[in-house]
């Protein structure tokens, strides 16, 4: 597993186009806020929240269209799944992959993003780790996804339908947290139901990812 | 080694093929014939359980053949080359032999692409790529080959190579199932010809 996990990192430094899109589009949905909300301080720091973790899960989710789709065309799913690896462990080195190439970059971009939105500095730090935490959640969700919508027609439309609305509860505490973070209130309780839903994914998601790509 | 009883494979509400039955020893080859559709690739893929088997049942040595894991029993030469435009010729293949052991640099010279390891996958030939494909049948030593067209792209020298891949192969006691349009360098191999079946009928 960690030999594929050492694949998918050296195949994205050897094509950093995807990170770095990633990072792009999170940076410019960010800065599309301010010219659409108006440049009031207050009225900005109120959406923050909610509009980091909103760009932060559309940006991850650029690339998942192609975590398996491109594995099936040339040939190599086939012999991932004769090399002895699980469908569980390739689904986990996928998703682990994921994050690391397009969730964990988008932290460095998330102290830009925060001033854009004028979130208060205070917040940064649980900000960054909310966002870790949810686009860790997003990859997992994310690789189930690609999994099942593998080899549908328009599986790149279908797949954002069936990810984004199950990513609605870590949105919802995420927010929350960062807002109470803004706020000076306890952020404890909302990191721990964070980091539950994700404890939870770890599992289960490459769980599911796998048994649809046994099922291809 | 092998045995196959009343094969059948369904794809999309269609039979690709039905009663299929054959038997398959150490050192033995089995060419895979007929027409296109005739559902050869879908018989290997049968083999390799990438697909599964509407009816019959796969035995090998006598126990269930897709009950475990398959790295170990057998490699699948598909038309895909499954390489990664973006890895260099021996990072291609060191995956592979971290996945099912093996030495990179042998296998590498058995194909004759010793001399291109450091190149991009993305620069090579048509037959370049494949004989890259075949190099990852010399990783390891497994009981069972299953290939798919393995010479298409090969110039003479590679499929002269490659026969002589098949034969230290099957010396070792390894069976080969092959389906092809050409003649391959398989001495002494049975034939299985694929008929076509009827479209839409159950």
């Amino acid at each position: 597993m960690t030999a594929l996990l050492r694949r998918e990192l050296l195949l994205a430094f050897r094509h950093p186009a995807d990170t770095l899109a990633a990072m792009l589009f999170f940076l410019l949905v960010t800065a599309l806020f301010p010219f659409g909300v108006g440049p009031a301080p207050e009225a900005l720091a109120r959406l923050a929240p909610g509009a980091l973790l909103a760009a932060a899960l559309l940006a991850a989710l650029l690339p998942l269209d192609r975590l398996f789709g491109a594995e099936a065309e040339d040939g190599s799913l086939d012999q991932l799944l004769l090399s002895g690896l699980s469908g569980f462990e390739i689904a986990l080195a996928k998703a682990l992959a994921h994050w690391l190439t397009t969730g964990a970059p988008l932290l460095l971009a998330t102290p830009i993003a925060a001033a854009m939105l004028n979130l208060p500095e205070a917040a940064w730090g649980v900000a960054v780790l909310v966002l870790g935490l949810a686009t860790l959640f997003l990859s997992l969700l994310g690789t189930a996804g690609a999994a099942l919508t593998l080899g549908a027609r328009r599986g790149g439309v279908l797949l954002p339908l069936l990810v984004l609305p199950l990513a609605i509860p870590a949105m919802i505490f995420g927010a929350a947290g960062i807002e109470a973070a803004a706020g000076g209130v306890a952020v404890r309780p909302f990191l721990l139901l964070l980091g539950a839903l994700t404890a939870a994914a770890l599992p289960l998601a490459p769980l599911a990812a796998g048994a649809a790509l046994r099922a291809e | 080694m092998l045995e196959a009883n009343a094969l059948a494979v369904e794809r999309g509400g269609r039979v690709v093929f039905a009663g299929l039955s054959f038997n398959l020893e150490a050192g033995q080859a089995l060419v895979l014939t007929g027409a296109n559709g005739a559902g050869k690739s879908t018989l290997l893929r049968a083999l390799a359980g990438l697909v599964p088997l509407a009816e019959g049942s796969l035995r090998w040595s006598g126990a269930a053949a897709l009950a475990e894991g398959p790295e170990s029993r057998l490699r699948y030469l598909a038309h895909a080359e499954a390489l990664k435009p973006g890895l260099s010729v021996v990072e291609n293949l060191r995956f592979w032999a971290r996945c099912w052991g093996g030495a990179v640099e042998p296998a590498l010279e058995a194909v004759d692409l010793a001399p291109l390891a450091g190149l991009p996958a993305r620069l090579l030939s048509a037959g370049q790529r494949r004989r890259l494909a075949l190099a990852r049948l010399a990783l390891a030593p497994v009981p069972l080959w299953l290939l798919d067209e393995p010479t298409v792209g090969l110039d003479a020298a590679a499929i002269a190579r490659f026969g002589a891949l098949l034969a230290r192969h099957r010396a070792a006691g390894g069976a080969v199932v092959a389906a092809t349009h050409v003649p391959l360098p398989l001495d002494g191999a049975g034939e299985l010809r694929l008929e076509q079946q009827p479209w839409g009928l159950e």
